[in-house]
């Protein structure tokens, strides 16, 4: 018998509690769902079952939220940043990795020092930048800052790290240049991580809100987070309709979870390993 | 000789592109804002008050009180969110039918962005339409929880446990599937029960994981600013002004003076930097690699 299986008044126990748990941790994303399929008027009525179906509150928050433009630009927002920060990591981390050069641990520590600095030491500053560029209230403020990571150069620098030499001189005196190793054998080498550190990049952008709230004052570069924010002020008298909002804007990274669950774990799990 | 800088041209070229970034957007702006931190600003201009404004700063009842609550939020939420994260975490970590259902139940958190929590939980709360204001009563509906003195920053503290626990569940797991199963077994047949199992094999193998859960949960009880910005702006009498709201928040002494946010938000970094240490200094000497 194996001792991590549980058996009899044991298991029923610990199903009940599973259920419990899950019921009051799954209860606020159940309530959002129900109060977004129902009309206006009716929130109140029996809240906690769907009575009175409709989609069409949905259909109006979507509509005076202007979230499929929200969705649009944080959609746009958030590819942009992952793709700029996957390309700068992997480059800059075969540096660190494979290539020699006089100073190459001074500034792999300055590199990672960046990751001491929180976001919201350099805000104000960087605010202030995007006023000088008059970038305020364009897609440039949302995804510049955000191009590279050190965050990212480590991660991929550890998995680089464990590409054993022997493979690196057998590629070069098979000819096979720096990028011709990097593309064709560093990169395969490290698509898990490269996975992972491409969620996570996609999901800090999605998710970020003080930023943007910053540099954006037109709803046209509303994202999500702002443009959910704009629809809860300017509904105070519909809670519903702000509720179906967040079911809309909730959805697709929903979705995405769903679809990326290996790579989420991993991505999360990245700093937890032990070292 | 000619070895050692061989690559250097390449390796410009690779690191090229990040280095600009980083300038630009982390370093530059840190060092920007130690210098700004000592400006008053109006619209369009500085006058210089120089580096007593940090002292002054620090010492405003202000800033002392935001620390206060930013110290509370995260004994409050930190402590409360690990346990619960483990707590499930090891419920869920056995073989049994379904298990993986009640793991992307407990993990499904992870998908809601601060925004989409807050107004989740706003509404829950709102004392005219929300279910649990409905079912609490009392105060919660009259002023309502989240303008309750006393109990708003717990109201808050609520919906930021929640919105993390899909996080501290999926690091925990992992963590605990990193634990050699041979140590349980010989526990076992040593004749330890499963309480001293989970306090002298499984605390001690995942303490890294806790580690790396506690700073990070911690670091993100800090930072917090759209869950207050949404929820309560700061309210009621300042009983939910983080650190990160009195830098960047609405109607408050900071808000149209870039000078102070800054000294704020520097304050902030040395904060959170002697937090780092302590946290590292203090936990790592507890802390089991293996080995």
């Amino acid at each position: 018998m194996a001792i991590d299986q549980v058996h009899g008044a044991r298991k029923v126990g610990r199903y009940v509690l599973l259920s419990a748990m899950a019921v009051i941790v799954l209860f606020p994303i159940y309530m959002m769902v129900v109060g977004s399929l129902k009309p206006g008027n009716k929130v109140l009525v029996h809240p906690l079952l769907p009575t009175d179906f409709t989609t069409s509150t949905l259909r109006e928050a979507w509509n005076s939220g202007h979230l499929g433009r929200a969705l649009w630009n944080s959609a746009l927002v958030s590819t942009v940043i992952t793709i700029a920060q996957v390309a700068t990591s992997i480059l800059a981390a075969y540096a660190f990795a494979f290539l020699r050069f006089p100073g190459r641990s001074i500034v792999f520590v300055a590199f990672l020092a960046t990751l001491l600095v929180p976001l919201e030491a350099t805000l104000t500053v960087n605010r202030r930048t995007m006023q000088d560029l008059s970038w305020i209230n364009s897609y440039k403020a949302l995804t510049v800052p955000f191009l590279a990571t050190a965050f990212g150069i480590f991660m991929i620098r550890q998995v680089f790290l464990q590409i054993p030499r022997e493979m690196h001189e057998a590629a070069s005196m098979d000819g096979l240049g720096h990028l011709g190793f990097l593309w064709q054998v560093a990169v395969p080498l490290s698509r898990p991580t490269i996975g992972a550190l491409a969620l996570f990049s996609f999901l800090s952008s999605w998710n970020q809100y003080l930023w943007p709230n910053l540099v954006t004052t037109n709803a046209k570069y509303n994202t999500v987070q702002t443009g959910l924010k704009a629809l809860k002020s300017a509904s105070l008298d519909k809670p519903n309709l702000v509720i179906a909002g967040t079911v809309i804007v909730a959805l697709p990274i929903f979705i995405v979870l769903v679809a990326f669950q290996r790579q989420l774990i991993r991505g999360l799990t990245a700093g937890a390993v032990k070292g | 000789m000619k070895r050692r800088w061989r690559d250097s041209g390449l390796a410009t070229l690779m690191l090229g592109p990040s280095a600009v970034i980083l300038a630009l957007f982390v370093i530059y702006p840190l060092g920007k804002a130690i210098w700004l931190g000592q400006q008053r600003c109006g619209v369009t201009s500085c006058t210089n008050s120089g580096f007593r404004q940090y002292i002054d700063a620090f010492r405003s009842n202000d800033f002392q009180d935001s620390l206060i609550v930013t110290l509370k939020y995260a004994l409050i939420t930190v402590p409360i969110g690990l346990v619960l994260g483990v707590g499930l975490a090891v419920l869920a970590d056995k073989y049994m039918r379904g298990v993986s259902i009640f793991r992307t139940i407990f993990s499904s958190t992870v998908a809601t962005s601060v925004a989409v929590a807050s107004v989740m939980w706003f509404f829950l709360l709102n004392p005219n339409v929300g279910v649990l204001a409905e079912w609490i009563g009392g105060r919660a509906k009259t002023p309502g929880l989240l303008q309750s003195e006393g109990l708003a920053l717990w109201a808050v503290s609520a919906s930021s446990i929640w919105a993390n626990l899909g996080f501290t569940f999926i690091v925990v797991t992992a963590g605990l599937q990193g634990v050699p199963k041979d140590l349980y077994e010989s526990a076992y047949v040593d004749g330890a029960g499963g309480m001293r199992r989970f306090t002298n094999v499984t605390l001690p193998m995942i303490s890294p994981t806790l580690l790396f859960a506690t700073v990070v949960l911690t670091t993100r009880a800090f930072q917090s600013f759209g869950e207050i910005d949404l929820l309560t702006a700061g309210g009621p009498k300042g009983e939910t002004t983080t650190l990160t709201y009195l830098a960047y928040g609405s109607g408050l002494a900071t808000s149209n003076d870039d000078g102070l946010r800054a000294t704020v938000s520097v304050l902030l970094f040395a904060v959170l930097l002697v937090l780092a240490l302590v946290q590292f200094r203090g936990l790592e000497k507890r802390v089991h690699y293996g080995n």
